[in-house]
C-alpha cells in the first residue's frame, strides 16, 4: 500500500480485496466482550474535520480506539482555524507533535493531497470536498460483497446529487475497477460533465436505471454544497427521483437499498423504503467501524518506500 | 532435507495426546480445544475427533488468530503487515479448560500474543498448551504441557509442519536455511 490513503486511485484491485478481507477479520473484534486488541499501541492518530460529520467521525474513532491507538480530534470549531490560520500551518503544527496518521475531512477537493505532500504522517481522506471519500467506497463495497458474494458483474445504481457527492467519485472509481456495471441517474443539473468517461452508464430515466438492479445506491441531496438553483423544488425532486417501493419493486427481488447517509427522508428516499426490507443502511454504518480498522491496521505497517 | 515426522506418526502422536488429554482432565464436558491459526486448527479438530474416538464426548473447538497481539508488528518500517484471519470461539471459555494447539513451538512468542488474546474472551479456569513439534530455542518462559516429538533443531533450521487440510499431505519436514 501507498503511505497515504487519498484517494480509491491509490488502491490496486488486489489491495481493495486485502482490505475487505481485512475487514472480515476486525468486524469479529467489534463481537468480543471486550472489543480491543492492542495493536496499534502507542500509535497517535488526529482527527481534523474542518466539516462537520457524526458517522465518519464517530466511526474512524471507535476503529482507532479498537486498535488501542491514542486518538485525539480537532474540531475546527474550536481550534485555531478561527483565528485565521491556514491549512498547511495547521498541519505542520500538529506533525510538530509526532503523530503517526491523521485522519481529515475538509471542504476543499485535493485538500488531502496537499496535506500529503507537507506531512510525514499517513494522511487518510475521510472526505474532501466533492472529490473523493475512499473509506466510504471501500465499506459500501464490503456492505455488498456480504449480500451478494461479489462486485463484478453486478449492476449497482447510484441515484441522486452525482454532481457534489465525493461518495460518488470514490464508488465509481471502485465498483468500476472490481468490474460492476455502474448506472447513474439523477436530474441534468446534477450530472457531472464527462462523468461517461468513468465507464458508467447515464439516465435520465430513473425507471431504466433501475430495471434490475443487484444494488440502488441513493445519494443525499446536499443543499450546503448548493450555490444555484438546481432542483425546481425538494418535491418535484421527489417525485422523479426519489427511491419508492414502486421503483424498487423494478429491480432484481433481492436488491439491496443504500445510503451513505445523512439521509434525507421523503427528498431523495422514502421512510417505508429507508425502513423496509431492502434497507442495508444501518450495516453500512456497522461495516464502517470493520472497514475503517482494516485501513488504519494496513496503513500503520510498513508501506514500500521509493 | 529429512522428513522426521510422517503422516502415520503425526497421526499417532496426536492419538497419544488425546489419552494423555483424557488421563490429565477428568471433567471432560470443561474442555474446550483452541488452534492457532493456521495449522493449529486442523491439529486442534483432529484431537477433537480423537477424544470423540476413544470416549464419545464432544469438545467444542475454536480458532485464534494472534496477528494483532504479536510483539513484532511494526518494528519495522518497510514490510508489510501481516494478513489477519477470522478468529473464531463460538462458546463461552469462561471457567472452561482450555486446550491451546500449535503446530511447531519456538521462541514462545507466538503463545505469549495467544495468551493475551484468549484472557479477552473471559477467564478461563486452565490453559494447557498442545504442540505437534518443539524444537526448543525458547526466549520466553513457555512450557508445552502435551508435545507430539521433540526435535532438537539448530537455529539456521527451520521446522516445516504440512497439514492435509491445508497443505495436501502430512508431514514434518526440518528444513536448512
Amino acid at each position: 500500500m501507498k503511505k497515504d490513503l487519498l484517494s480509491i486511485d491509490d488502491l490496486t484491485s488486489d489491495e481493495i480485496y486485502l482490505i475487505l478481507d481485512t475487514s472480515e477479520a476486525m468486524r469479529e473484534i467489534g463481537q468480543r466482550p471486550i472489543k480491543k486488541v492492542p495493536t496499534l499501541r502507542g500509535k497517535t492518530v488526529v482527527n481534523l474535520f474542518y466539516e462537520p460529520s457524526t458517522r465518519t467521525r464517530t466511526s474512524f474513532e471507535i476503529a482507532e480506539k479498537r486498535l488501542s491507538a491514542d486518538t485525539l480530534n480537532i474540531a475546527v470549531a474550536s481550534s485555531s482555524v478561527l483565528k485565521g490560520e491556514t491549512l498547511v500551518d495547521t498541519a505542520l503544527n500538529i506533525e510538530a507533535m509526532q503523530p503517526d496518521m491523521i485522519v481529515m475531512r475538509h471542504a476543499s477537493s485535493g485538500a488531502g493531497h496537499l496535506l500529503s505532500r507537507v506531512c510525514r504522517s499517513r494522511i487518510i481522506n475521510a472526505g474532501d470536498g466533492m472529490h473523493e471519500h475512499p473509506t466510504q467506497a471501500l465499506l459500501d463495497a464490503f456492505t455488498i460483497r456480504e449480500h451478494k458474494q461479489r462486485i463484478e458483474g453486478l449492476k449497482i445504481t447510484i441515484v441522486g446529487d452525482l454532481l457534489h457527492s465525493r461518495v460518488l467519485r470514490s464508488n465509481v472509481r471502485l465498483l468500476t475497477k472490481l468490474g460492476a456495471e455502474v448506472w447513474v441517474s439523477g436530474p441534468s443539473t446534477f450530472v457531472p460533465s464527462g462523468i461517461e468517461q468513468f465507464g458508467v452508464r447515464v439516465s435520465a430515466d430513473i425507471n431504466e436505471a433501475v430495471a434490475d438492479a443487484d444494488v440502488i445506491m441513493m445519494l443525499r441531496i446536499q443543499q450546503e454544497r448548493m450555490s444555484g438553483a438546481f432542483i425546481p423544488s425538494l418535491r418535484e425532486y421527489f417525485n422523479t427521483f426519489g427511491m419508492t417501493k414502486a421503483r424498487v419493486a423494478k429491480a432484481k427481488p433481492d436488491v439491496i437499498i443504500m445510503h451513505p447517509g445523512p439521509m434525507n427522508r421523503g427528498v431523495e428516499i422514502a421512510s417505508d423504503v429507508a425502513d423496509g426490507p431492502y434497507s442495508v443502511i444501518l450495516e453500512q454504518v456497522a461495516n464502517g467501524v470493520a472497514v475503517r480498522m482494516a485501513v488504519l491496521y494496513l496503513l500503520a505497517g510498513g508501506v514500500e518506500v521509493d | 532435507m529429512p522428513v522426521v515426522l510422517d503422516a502415520q506418526r503425526i497421526a499417532r502422536s496426536l492419538a497419544r495426546i488425546a489419552h494423555e488429554i483424557l488421563e490429565r482432565n477428568h471433567q471432560i464436558d470443561e474442555l474446550a480445544l483452541i488452534g492457532i491459526r493456521r495449522r493449529g486448527v486442523p491439529l486442534a479438530k483432529r484431537l477433537a475427533h480423537a477424544i470423540h474416538e476413544i470416549n464419545h464426548s464432544d469438545v467444542p473447538t475454536g480458532a485464534l488468530d494472534i496477528t494483532l497481539y504479536r510483539d513484532d508488528l511494526m518494528r519495522t518500517a518497510i514490510a508489510a503487515q501481516p494478513l489477519i484471519r477470522r478468529t473464531e470461539i463460538p462458546f463461552s471459555i469462561d471457567d472452561k479448560r482450555i486446550l491451546l494447539v500449535d503446530d511447531v513451538l519456538y521462541t514462545g512468542r507466538t503463545i505469549r500474543a495467544a495468551l493475551d488474546a484468549l484472557i479477552e474472551f473471559g477467564r478461563p479456569k486452565a490453559i494447557q498448551l498442545v504442540v505437534l513439534v518443539d524444537r526448543g530455542h525458547r526466549e520466553l518462559p513457555i512450557k508445552a504441557d502435551y508435545v507430539g516429538k521433540n526435535l532438537p533443531t539448530s537455529l539456521s533450521q527451520s521446522v516445516q509442519v504440512r497439514l492435509t487440510e491445508i497443505d495436501g499431505r502430512d508431514e514434518v519436514e526440518v528444513l536448512e536455511s
